[in-house]
């Protein structure tokens, strides 16, 4: 697949409501890379953590009627900018060749046969091999010089390890690669598949809190200017629910969460409001000041130079 | 020919799904069957007993034995009819066990198949000849394969009872793993003060000859007169003037060479004496770091050398020897820790193996015996060790259990307790394995009298954080996650068997399992002879083992070659090919199909002919199978017999 031929585009729920920025960030750096993406004519849920806990069928049939609406559109290979859709919906195509589940899930999707041939991969790993460093590097007319990131996958990027088929499910480096090809300082992230909690933050804040709170402590420790995310929800959990980190730890951290693609857009110097920068919680400013700064210290060392 | 036929019963092996005294009277309607009993033990004292009596009651010239697998039995039988009188090659078995009552419940099925099988056996043994087997002398000289400490004992306790030995060792010094030891369990002494004295006694034998930084390059010939061909590899250093001065690794300008004695703790030079006690004491050149073959230009050693030792042109030297038996000890290496990233999988630096912590504690390590951190040089406080990193683990294709892991990690935290007073050491373990002679004993003192904390349970991630590292795991016991901050983490790495022992096995031509260890001849009763006749086992190499029972294996396999080479003359198996020249054509197939290159073309006559040399072959058979003429004949295993057993069965 090259990426002249457009990508089915699944943004998940999560892309219209709490990551609206990751989807519009998402849409902006693909446009810039040259990367097509052609959005799923009514599109369904993937069935989220709700469904499979429920009923696997129908978790199986939600995502895989996506797949069957891509295909009425000519569109087998899907990108989706979210980890636990990525999940789902390979759980689904895996789950329609099961002699049990199969069946089930095809018979609730009505008339509608899934047909051979479909993919998925998260935005992310379709970066990666479709863009080269170099060509990231040439992109990026803002480096993002003297940054220092902290990538953090989350746990489901990469894991489980055959399904996801995302390198050493223990230590992933795509994020790694991509930014620093578009100049940022990558930190060697120790816990960058660690849970941060998932959704207990609703049943067992405690945990939220507890797991999230270690994730900020060592990107913290580690002089972190900025921890690098590819999971709506592992964003809200570090972004929105840092003020409660913070309580429940006393602790008085205020380092900014950005989408790994909100950095990427930084370094093409694409407009603000489609990176959806005033959707975090906690201030990017210090982010952007030290950008600045670094390129103002950059321009007068050569004007110095110049001069000289 | 006057045949009788024993049907056992095995107590209740046999008997309880074979009709044996059924099978024996349907026994007495084959042809030449003179006479046929069944019983309960045939292998025990009254059993041969019986047997040797209707031989002469009966005038039998031949027996059948219906019973368990002729790899138990076989020699057992031949011994009984060959004390009453009767050749022991005219003795055929069936095995009713294996083949029969063990694998199927239906009695009137499993003996029906039973009186087959005794048919078959019948009419071979119609067709059976008597053998004699021939006599040769033997080399009475042993090579030991490996010289750790199992290849250490094997070779002084053969070099004691006098038969003359060779060594091979691939490293540059003998001492294998146990040289790298600090202490040993569970008796905290010094390793190389127990060792020490075995390695010089190896070099200072008169009858026992030390090949270093040399490996086996072929192996031809059988038992008692094997042709062994060593590489003995190039060092650089001519042995012979080398004093051992150590001047040359003084002045090497390459210092950043890996250790390889020292588990790439701390490095050495290019040209090196691995450690101060080393056997043979000679200096060997790393050329992958040294200067002279990197850069091409260097020259030191070999201008400081006193003794002009140094030779860099030296090409490997191939050596052949003659020897009557040899013994395998090429031990163990460690498995491939750095698969595991929750590890860490080589990323820090304070996460080492046990036997990389083996040379931090040595007072002769590169450390002089003072525990410090590799990343800053720190003494740490808090220590985890992790067991069975790479043992138990079907993930990664090693489910067996390493053996001596939980011993030693409790070994290194008494001594971790005694190199640092104010250190915690913490153990995560999986089961404390410790059935030894005051092994367990060992673990409690670890435990109870250092105050080491076992925690039973996995780990899931290691991660550094600041300059200490978090080690999380859970407690199976409390039902909890822990977290542990280390400022040293030890990983109990397993076994796996030595680098390249399968390769080694095939030229051997002795088995290994399917992780590489060498295989026992029989797992309980044979563990130390392999199916290849003169061919021993000793130490890890046929499977994981602490230092006592290697040691005892290779006093087992020292036996085991004194034992068979006390014999002036060793008999031949006349189980062998033989050539009947007046069908023989000459077309030469059997010299190119045979293994052993045991048949070769002689002129008779003015025509060509193929020969078989009785000393070498090994009767596998494949000449006779080739033989377009069927001039080539197996003894005991001819077309006709085998034909006739196959006829038997398909009239049945």
């Amino acid at each position: 697949m090259s990426r002249n031929e457009p990508f089915g585009y699944y943004p998940g729920c999560s892309g219209q409501g709490t990551s609206a920025e990751y989807d519009s960030s998402t849409r902006a750096v693909c446009a810039e890379l040259g990367m097509k993406l052609q959005d799923l004519e009514d599109w369904n849920c993937c069935g989220s953590t709700p469904a499979h806990t429920v009923d696997h069928s129908l978790s199986t049939a939600l995502s895989a009627r996506n797949f069957v609406q891509a295909g009425k559109q000519g569109l087998f290979d899907i990108v989706t900018p979210c980890p636990s859709c990525l999940k789902n919906m390979r759980v689904a195509l895996r789950n329609m060749s099961d002699e049990h589940i199969g069946p089930q899930a095809s018979k609730l999707l009505g008339g509608d046969t899934l047909q051979e041939g479909h993919t998925i991969k998260s935005v992310m790993q379709v970066i990666h091999e479709q863009v080269s460093a170099n060509e990231i590097a040439a992109k990026s007319i803002r480096p993002l010089e003297g940054l220092k990131v902290a990538p953090y996958y989350g746990c489901l990027m990469s894991r489980p390890q055959g399904l996801m088929q995302f390198g050493d499910p223990e230590n992933p480096m795509v994020m790694e690669e991509i930014l620093a090809a578009a100049g940022a300082e990558v930190l060697p992230f120790p816990l960058k598949v660690e849970c941060c909690g998932a959704s207990m933050g609703i049943p067992l804040n405690e945990a939220v809190t507890r797991l999230s709170g270690k994730i900020i402590d060592l990107a913290a420790a580690l002089g972190a200017d900025v921890i690098a995310v590819a999971c709506p929800l592992c964003q809200m959990n570090l972004d929105l629910r840092q003020g409660q980190i913070n309580r429940a730890h006393k602790t008085h951290f205020q380092l900014p969460v950005m989408y790994y693609t909100q950095l990427l857009g930084l370094a093409f110097a694409l407009p603000h409001n489609e990176l959806g920068l005033d959707k975090l919680v906690v201030d990017p400013q210090p982010v952007l000041d030290k950008l600045a700064n670094q390129r103002r210290a950059v321009a007068n060392a050569m004007q110095t130079e110049g001069a000289a | 020919m006057r045949i009788g036929v024993f049907i056992c019963h095995c107590g209740t092996n046999i008997g309880a799904t074979v009709d044996s005294a059924g099978v024996a009277e349907n026994a007495k309607s084959l042809p030449d069957v003179v006479f046929a009993t069944d019983s309960m033990y045939t292998c025990s004292e009254p059993g041969q007993d019986g047997i040797i009596r209707a031989i002469s009651e009966h005038a039998l010239d031949g027996v059948v034995v219906a019973a368990c697998s002729p790899r138990m039995h076989e020699p057992t039988f031949r011994r009984a009819v060959e004390r009453a009188g009767v050749n022991r090659y005219m003795f055929e078995m069936a095995n009713i066990r294996e083949h029969v009552s063990w694998i199927g419940k239906d009695k009137e099925a499993n003996s029906n198949k039973a009186f087959e099988l005794v048919r078959i056996a019948v009419e071979k043994l119609r067709r059976n000849r008597p053998l004699t087997p021939k006599y040769f002398p033997s080399t009475k000289r042993v090579l030991v394969i490996g010289g750790g400490v199992a290849g250490i004992q094997a070779a002084l306790d053969c070099a004691d009872a006098g038969i003359e030995v060779i060594m091979v060792e691939r490293e540059p010094s003998i001492g294998g793993k146990m040289a790298k030891l600090d202490k040993t369990f569970p008796t905290v002494d010094c390793s190389s003060c127990i060792l020490g004295p075995k390695m010089v006694d190896v070099a200072q034998h008169p009858k026992i000859t030390l090949y270093a930084c040399s490996e086996l390059e072929s192996v031809s010939g059988f038992v008692g007169n094997f042709e062994v061909v060593i590489r003995r590899k190039a060092t650089c250093v001519d042995n012979t003037k080398c004093t051992g001065c150590g001047l040359c690794a003084e002045k090497c300008p390459s210092k950043k060479s890996f250790d390889r004695f020292n588990e790439g703790v701390g490095t050495t030079t290019a040209i090196n004496i691995p450690f101060p006690q080393a056997i043979p004491k000679k200096a060997v050149i790393d050329k992958s770091f040294c200067r002279q073959f990197v850069k091409g230009k260097c020259g030191v050693c070999a201008k400081v050398c006193p003794t002009g030792a140094i030779s860099y042109e030296q090409q490997d030297e191939l050596l052949t020897v003659q020897v009557g038996a040899m013994v395998a000890a090429t031990g163990y290496d460690l498995v491939d820790w750095k698969v595991y990233s929750e590890y860490g999988g080589g990323r820090y630096p304070d996460v080492v193996t046990s036997l990389q912590y083996e040379r931090m504690m040595s007072a002769s390590g590169p450390f002089g015996g003072h525990i410090k951190r590799l990343s800053d040089g720190k003494e740490p406080k808090n220590v985890v060790f992790i067991q069975c990193v790479g043992s138990r683990d079907v993930s990664i294709g090693r489910p067996y259990c390493s053996g001596f892991c939980c011993m030693y990690t409790a070994k290194q935290a008494i001594l971790t307790k005694d190199h640092i007073p104010d250190s915690q050491s913490y153990v995560f373990y999986m089961d404390i394995r410790s059935p030894g002679k005051g092994y367990d004993e060992f673990t409690r003192r670890a435990q109870e009298e250092y105050g080491t904390q076992y925690i039973r349970g996995r780990v899931s991630l290691i991660y550094p954080k600041g300059d200490r590292y978090i080690v999380r795991g859970v407690d199976t016991l409390a039902g909890a996650q822990v977290e542990v901050e280390a400022d040293l983490v030890v990983l109990a790495v397993g076994v796996e068997a030595a680098a390249n022992s399968p390769h080694l096995a095939e030229k051997l031509r002795i088995s290994y399992d399917k992780f590489g260890f060498f295989m026992e001849s029989h797992v309980k009763l044979k563990p130390i002879e392999t199916n290849t006749a003169g061919v021993f086992l000793a130490g890890c190499s046929q499977g994981p083992k602490d230092i006592p029972s290697s040691v005892a294996m290779g006093s087992a396999a020292a036996a085991k070659a004194i034992g068979l080479l006390s014999k002036d003359m060793l008999e031949s198996d006349p189980q062998i090919a033989q050539v009947n020249i007046n069908r023989c054509v000459g077309c030469g197939k059997c010299i190119n199909v045979c293994p052993y290159k045991a048949i070769r073309e002689i002129d008779f006559r003015g025509q060509a002919k193929a020969e078989v040399i009785e000393a070498v072959c090994q009767g596998c058979g494949l000449c006779n199978a080739t033989c377009p003429q069927g001039a080539v004949q197996l003894s005991h295993f001819t077309d006709n017999q085998i034909l006739a057993e196959v006829e038997a069965l398909c009239r049945c």
